[in-house]
């Protein structure tokens, strides 16, 4: 190559042809990531295995808690006493979230003053909203400790009262999620699944 | 032009010279050992990373046994374990040569990292082996917490529960990015198989990477010294530092005394201590998974109880979470944080000294204070004990500039 040629590169021609080929290879990469990033979200069998559950209520005594898994995921349902029930307007001035604002963390049916279908039933995820842990029942009402009884989470001090609305002053943001279900009979739950209405 | 000069005086032909036409083998050795001069004056503290590299060689080496029989599967994952332990002949002495090593790594880390901070390492020019170094430890913890859900025990199901939900946190983006983690809507098999796939693939490789990459650049720049100064401004007629002796035959046969006491350390807690009282191995973890009962105390592994303390001192998830990953990128700044003129602590004032002190008291008492319970008065030391932890960092660029340093020789200086 003589120096005349050297001079004859066309460069704007040769800028083209670079970014062309590094746009091109961008795009083609682009397309390739979509597979691999899609094969990292819940495979069809994970969609499967996160099928309805159904719970029997019939035999729950005022008071008494099951845990169900839905999902993998924990889920309290509760009986709540009518005690329990006489004690969830008493304390709304200390909650964050006392009329259920936050429109994610309950299906449409269970965004009322007892955050349930059926206000002795209540049915929320054993999950706290901070990080994840399942909170720990303590039902006991001890006035001294300021406590009405409701559910406290070990992990970071996190508190919810018997609606599972979270109080102030603690880390958990949000209430603890209500998961679609409804009332198949009088005597039976299913969770994971409700009229369509959510 | 170098490797004709390196065969002069050699022997020619031999199976070296038929090599050496054809990779570099012996200029690379020179490069990096025979002819690598650092200073005279190393001290106990220069011999972390060797130890790191020894640690990374034994659980390199360990975890590749481990997995031929070890079964990824949420399912068979508590039970493969205890096989091992039980099962497999001497399986116990690597599966607690692997745990226990998980730990020497992050304290032979963290302690070369205190030595970059006592003398300066990071400071200009060797900035960007202290980033690369911040990468290492980076993938190290992501490592390290990758690994602990392998044996699928009550800390490793809840310790990951509450790590992967602080992503969460992430407003817009976070539920999301949370389910591409954990593949499922919950902690699953699904989670465990991936996880196994980045402890075992993904995470070694970018730790390989990152070390191989750090120490080429270390070896562009030379190592630091305890007194902080360029062994290579004063150099022999024969273009070799003064202060400088060659890394080998010298450095390695004063790291392979460090070895030797690292390796009796080792084997004492390998066999006389493998869970260390619960901060090696939790106890909670010695219970297969149970997806519907968080143990009463929940911490993580005691490497990262410093950061978790700061995440638990924030009541709000959010900040909470801010403050957890500056605390843990802050470090990387140092090298522009600190506006002293002088590297050494040996040459800097009693500000920095006090600064330092409080730091490694600081870090200390997150450390311990992570694994307490969330209760009052261990939230409001753990208060703060963060912003101390932030104020080192933060008032650093103040403090090192009114900080009066003390003159640095030319020529390192022996102490005792």
């Amino acid at each position: 190559m003589n120096e005349d040629d050297v001079d004859r590169i066309d460069r704007n021609r040769r800028h083209f042809l670079t970014v062309a080929t590094a746009v091109t290879g961008a795009v083609g990469v682009g397309f390739v990531a979509v597979p691999f990033l899609s094969s990292l979200k819940p495979s069809a069998r994970a969609q499967a295995l996160g099928a309805p559950v159904e719970v029997p209520i019939g035999s729950m005594q005022p008071g008494e808690m099951v845990r169900v898994l839905w999902r993998g995921r924990l889920v309290f349902v509760l009986r709540r006493s009518e005690a329990m029930m006489a004690r969830l307007p008493e304390s709304l001035a200390d909650l964050r979230d006392p009329n259920s604002e936050v429109a994610e963390q309950q299906p449409d049916y269970a965004a009322n003053e007892t955050r349930s279908v059926n206000p002795e039933f209540l049915v929320v995820e054993g999950s706290c909203t901070h990080l994840g842990c399942a909170p720990l029942e303590d039902f006991e009402v001890r006035p001294a400790e300021n406590w009405a009884g409701g559910f406290f989470c070990p992990c970071h001090g996190s508190k919810f009262d018997l609606a599972g609305r979270v109080y102030k002053g603690v880390p958990a943001p949000t209430n603890l999620r209500v998961p679609p279900h409804r009332f198949v009979r009088d005597d039976l739950i299913l969770i994971g699944q409700d009229t369509g209405a959510a | 032009m170098a490797r004709i000069e390196a065969e002069v005086g050699k022997p020619q032909g031999g199976l070296m010279k038929w090599i050496d036409d054809r990779f570099p083998f012996t200029e690379t050795m020179k490069y990096h050992a025979t002819e690598y001069y650092a200073s005279k004056n190393f001290n106990f503290w220069y011999v972390f990373g060797v130890l790191a590299f020894v640690v990374l060689a034994i659980q390199l080496i360990t975890g590749i046994f481990l997995t031929m029989n070890y079964k990824p599967a949420a399912a068979e994952a508590f039970a493969s374990v205890e096989y091992i332990m039980r099962d497999v002949e001497w399986g116990w002495l690597i599966r607690y040569m692997h745990s226990t090593g998980a730990s020497f790594f992050f304290i032979v880390v963290y302690l070369h990292m205190f030595r970059a901070m006592l003398y300066g390492s990071y400071k200009k020019p060797r900035e960007l082996i202290w980033i690369i170094g911040m990468m290492i430890f980076f993938v190290l913890m992501a490592e390290g917490f990758a690994g602990y859900l392998l044996p699928w025990g009550q800390m490793s199901y809840w310790g990951a529960q509450v790590i992967i939900s602080l992503f969460g946190a992430i407003p817009g983006i976070g539920e999301a990015l949370v389910e591409i983690i954990r593949g499922d809507y919950s902690i699953s098999d699904i989670t465990l198989n991936r996880f196994f796939a980045l402890h075992v693939i993904v995470l070694p490789l970018a730790l390989i990477g990152l070390v191989f990459v750090h120490i080429v650049a270390l070896h562009e720049v030379g190592s630091n010294n305890p007194d902080g100064i360029e062994i290579k401004e004063n150099k022999g007629p024969d273009g070799v530092p003064l202060d400088g002796i060659a890394f080998h035959p010298y450095h390695t046969s004063k790291d392979l005394v460090a070895i030797i006491v690292f390796l009796m350390i080792f084997s004492a807690v390998v066999f006389f201590a493998p869970d260390m009282g619960g901060y090696f191995l939790e106890h909670a973890n010695f219970e297969p998974a149970n997806l519907t009962a968080t143990p009463e105390h929940i911490a993580p592994v005691w490497y990262f109880t410093p950061f978790y303390a700061i995440l638990r001192a924030v009541p709000d998830k959010l900040w909470g979470f801010i403050l957890f990953v500056l605390a843990v990128l802050l470090p990387v700044f140092l090298p522009w944080l600190d506006r002293a003129r002088v590297k050494s602590i040996r040459y800097r004032g009693w500000i920095y000294k006090s600064a330092l002190t409080m730091f490694v008291v600081t870090f200390l008492s997150l450390g311990w204070l992570g694994t307490q319970p969330a209760e009052d008065i261990y939230v409001l030391a753990a208060r703060i004990f963060s912003v101390l932890y932030f104020a080192f960092f933060l008032l650093m660029p103040y403090y090192t500039t009114i900080d009066k340093t003390k003159p640095v020789p030319d020529r390192v200086v022996y102490h005792g």
